[in-house]
């Protein structure tokens, strides 16, 4: 490389690569620590090597609801090994993600809500003593009545979950948008349907983990674990174990998985660290498959009642919607879980009149929470399912419906969420042809269908939940004497390839190879805060600090450059390995453009930042940012189905989806969230529920949770459509959560095209579609019993 | 508890060790080997995350005992790669986009390259036969078909 200075030097240019680079951005691109992945040599947080530490353990309530009488842990304390033992007294204050809604003990305090919630905790030296440890707890409880559904906690002699939240209600929405009446008086055809949806889980494949290092010499802890939001863990840390935020390092280093269940800090977190701190060492917590599902955070079991007028020519002219969801124990996510139900219902559409009221309720069992596509799925399918129904009645085509009420951006939907770009209409075109809908739909042979229905979501929230006023994404870009570009981020890859992304974009501004790239990622001692991987918000917001900290790397460089050659930074052709003066055959290479600029300063630290404009951040009334975005994502698919009137299975032949994801970074990437995405929606809406009796959980676990396995898992045919968003990195929106909201809709709208029944509970598993064909025969017989009755009637009257 | 002296391969490698009776070979790979290469996702033969090859056959780690693997060839993801080079599997798997949070990731491949030994040219109904006791929670299972098709056709 010693050369290299001397070319410059002597003012030759150094040798241009023989091939003109290849553009970074709209590659297919393998996730640049996959090998790590396929190799094993990844390290999980329960991978971690610590040398020997200390085991622990979480004892779990027996009881649904109960008052805490007393935690007897004298015994366990007594056995020789034992560490540490917490309970809830041992805390500094409760936590909860939203801020005006902290409801919520690690460690249980006064009270239980559901069974195997944590009362206690214990390190040791090794498993069996952890578990004799819990064993010698002594938990004196007296039990209350307990409420498993929501209609039972609403009842007016109820006993209160929580002191304050009249009626077990922890958030009451009521919307009004345009004249709903005169919307339903203008309408063809009014109908009112309901729907109810069992919940579903997460159901990541990494067990939930926990390391904690604490040093009692200088009280500094380190927590390694599994979060997509490190940033809230580390808040709650500071306030659940009352300590300076300073003297806390969070790592998060790679995560099986996150799906929502993550974007919490879950009371293993805390407790874990706890246990360190009381025990004067470091701790590991590793949680089982069942505790994973008590841990829950998963998606409500929901009640939808949804009534929609339509003109005959499918124009929707009023929607009115109400929506219960059974939300669990405590507030968590709760509260923004049933206002995006209402947010996303109907601005997918051009829709003039609205009224939503939504009942989030507090109940006996394990907390639910965010899950991808967080709150507005069951609600999309509702609404798609009462569509179809309608355009049935009116003998318009699925298809005709839905473009009767396309948007034209820019617009404003009625609840102030901003549409810059929309490509439903490219998405409709494409999965129309792909699937053969116009020749092969009402031709198939009987058990066998088509479905359609459409779907959007937020490339991120447009005010993050902790509202600082702070720009929504930071990224620190550093470059030193090695020519080596390290991106500094607080953005979680839980294998989206967030990394992967934030490289393309930096590489790409700066015309470098993807090898000159490193990304350090969520070690909050080294990168800067980011709100976390949730709500699809790492391409959007995170690219487009990226691709300003790149722009001003790439400024510093060529200003360097042009100050060694003696010219104008104007006059540089930039062109990453290497850069010239216009016109002339005087250049550098990269090494000499990065020795210049170290000349100046020495080590380059640069900084990206990116806030969503202030029109995108929705509108004035109670719970408008909620569903607020800078680019909202679509996708319409249609699904196949073949169901088995004999037994009630339903198969998935295939799937054609189309995703609008403004403009695809990582194509590979994109394709993998979108079929991931509408896998997941497949999941839930085929075999997946949790089932509770009297809040004991009866499917804890990956053989009775009826998760797909790659048997019933069909081919999905993905399309890309790319609306270009004026504010997106690139034109990029997401693509992880979109395209699941449409797949359930589109199922039960294939069965019903299969076989003429419309599913309106959720999932639809064998022993639900053969009840239904059942009573629809149960139907029919006495329909032909009654006819014949009639006709017999004159004769025999 | 009760410890008995084991003779084993693991990834070409003879060791003996000392392991308790209850021992599982999960366990006895992580801690003992500190080959963490191998996943626990489940609380025993659910997820497929742990699947290992003993005497080339896929087995699940997560509910075979260490002891019973006496004089047996064991075989883990971190094996699979030769002097640097990552198998036609890894290869693909990295390629096509097979992984994505990496979590089912090892058990995942170790079972597909169980199936490669036994059929290097599966038709796609068995490779979702081999597969069947994997689960993968992000990808949906068609870039891993792929990646399984793309590495048999090498």
């Amino acid at each position: 490389m010693n050369d290299i200075v001397d070319t410059a030097t002597r003012g030759h240019a150094p040798a241009a690569p023989a091939v003109s680079r290849e553009r970074t951005v709209g590659q297919r691109t393998p996730l640049i620590d996959g090998i790590e992945k396929v190799t094993g040599r990844a390290r999980y947080t329960a991978d971690l090597p610590f040398g020997e530490t200390l085991v622990g353990r979480i004892l779990r309530s027996p009881i649904a609801h109960g008052s805490i009488r007393g935690i007897d842990t004298t015994a366990a304390r007594a056995i020789p090994g034992v560490r540490a033992v917490v309970t809830g007294e041992d805390f500094a204050a409760p936590y909860g993600v939203i801020p005006i809604a902290q409801n919520e003990w690690p460690l249980a305090r006064d009270k239980v809500r559901y069974r195997g919630e944590p009362v206690a905790a214990v390190a040791a030296v090794d498993e069996a003593t952890a578990e004799a440890a819990l064993a010698a707890i002594v938990l004196d409880i007296e039990p209350l009545p307990a409420y498993f559904h929501a209609g039972e906690a609403r009842a007016a002699d109820a006993v209160l979950l929580h002191e304050k939240k009249a009626g077990n209600i922890e958030r009451e929405v009521d919307q009004s948008f345009g004249d709903v009446d005169a919307g339903f008086a203008a309408a063809d055809l009014v109908r009112e349907q309901t729907f109810h949806y069992a919940e579903v889980a997460h159901g990541q494949i990494e067990l939930n983990a926990a390391v904690a290092a604490y040093e009692p010499e200088c009280d500094r802890l380190t927590t390694y674990s599994v979060t997509q939001v490190p940033y809230y863990l580390h808040l709650t840390l500071a306030r659940c174990l009352g300590m300076d935020g300073s003297r806390i390092r969070v790592v998060k280093p790679f995560v099986g998985g996150g799906f929502g269940h993550r974007v919490e800090p879950l009371n293993f977190e805390m407790i874990t660290a706890l246990l360190a701190r009381a025990a004067g060492g470091t701790v590991k917590m590793g949680l089982s498959r069942e505790e994973c599902f008590l841990t829950h955070r998963g998606r409500p079991e929901t009640d939808i009642r949804l009534r929609l007028g339509l003109k005959k020519t499918g124009e929707i002219t009023a929607v009115d919607c109400e929506i219960v969801q059974r939300g669990g124990a405590y507030g968590g996510y709760g509260l923004v879980t049933i206002l995006y139900a209402g947010a996303l219902l109907h601005a997918l559409y051009t829709v003039p009149a609205v009224k939503y009221r939504g009942y989030r309720v507090y109940t006996n069992t394990p907390p639910c929470g965010a899950m991808r596509g967080h709150g507005a799925v069951d609600a999309r399918h509702a609404f798609e399912s009462l569509l179809d129904i309608m355009a049935g009645e009116l003998r318009l085509d699925p298809f005709a419906v839905r473009r009767a009420n396309l948007i034209a951006p820019p617009y404003r939907t009625l609840n102030d969420l901003q549409v810059n770009s929309y490509g439903i209409p490219a998405c409709l075109d494409w999965v129309e042809a792909a699937s053969g809908w116009k020749t092969r739909r009402g031709q198939l042979p009987r058990g066998r269908g088509l479905g359609l229905a459409c779907s959007h979501y937020v490339s991120g929230s447009a005010k993050p939940v902790h509202w600082s006023g702070e720009p929504h994404a930071v990224i620190n870009l550093k470059l030193d004497f090695d020519g080596g570009i390290t991106i500094l981020t607080g953005a979680s890859d839980i294998g989206q390839g967030s990394s992967t992304l934030l490289a393309q974009i930096v590489a790409e501004v700066l015309s470098l190879p993807l090898a000159r790239i490193r990304v350090i990622a969520t070690d909050s001692a080294l990168t800067p805060k980011d709100n976390g991987s949730y709500s699809s918000r790492v391409s959007f917001m995170v690219g487009n600090a990226a691709l300003r900290a790149a722009q001003e790397m790439k400024r510093v460089l060529v200003a360097a450059a042009a100050k060694r050659l003696e010219v104008q930074p104007d006059d540089i052709e930039w062109e990453g390995e290497h850069c010239r003066v216009s016109g002339t055959d005087r250049g550098l290479d990269f090494a000499a453009a990065v020795d210049a600029a170290l000349v100046d300063s020495g080590t380059l630290i640069v900084k990206g930042t990116w806030s969503t404009p202030p029109e995108t951040q929705g509108g004035k009334f109670r719970g408008a940012a909620v569903g607020s975005t800078a680019g909202f994502s679509y996708a319409a698919q249609v699904v196949e189905v073949s169901v088995d009137e004999d037994t009630g299975a339903v198969t998935v032949e295939r799937v054609w989806v189309a995703h609008d994801c403004g403009f695809a970074i990582n194509p590979l990437a994109v394709e993998g969230q979108v079929q991931g995405a509408v896998w997941m929606g497949m999941g839930q809406a085929l075999s997946e529920e949790t089932q509770y009796h009297e809040g004991l959980p009866l499917r804890p676990s990956m053989l009775d949770y009826r998760i797909p396995t790659i048997v019933e898992s069909p081919p999905i045919e993905v399309k890309l459509v790319e609306s270009h968003d004026p504010l997106g990195p690139f034109g990029a929106k997401e693509a992880s959560e979109g395209s699941l909201h449409s797949f359930a809709p589109a199922l039960t709208n294939a069965i019903c095209d299969a076989i003429g029944i419309r599913l309106t509970e959720l999932p639809a598993s064998p022993d639900r579609v053969l009840e239904a064909i059942q009573a629809r025969k149960r139907k029919e017989r006495l329909r032909a019993s009654a006819g014949a009755l009639t006709q017999r009637a004159p004769v025999g009257g | 508890m009760a410890k008995r002296l084991i003779e084993l391969t693991v990834n070409g490698r003879p060791r003996e060790d000392a392991v308790a009776d209850h021992m599982l070979l999960l366990d006895y790979l992580r801690q003992t080997v500190g080959l963490t290469g191998t996943k626990e996702g489940c609380d025993g033969g659910e997820c497929g995350a742990c699947t290992v090859l003993i005497d080339g056959e896929p087995r699940l780690a997560c509910i075979t005992l260490a002891a019973s693997c006496e004089g047996r060839n064991v075989e883990t993801i971190e094996g699979l790669a030769i002097d640097g080079r990552m198998s036609r599997l890894q290869q693909a798997f990295h390629e096509k986009l097979g992984t994505q949070c990496g979590f089912c990731t090892p058990g995942m491949i170790m079972a597909a390259e169980g199936l490669l030994r036994r059929r290097p040219s599966p038709t796609e109904i068995e490779i979702r036969e081999a597969l069947s006791g994997n689960l993968c929670r992000c990808t949906g299972y068609v870039k891993i078909i792929e990646s399984v098709q793309a590495a048999a056709g090498d």
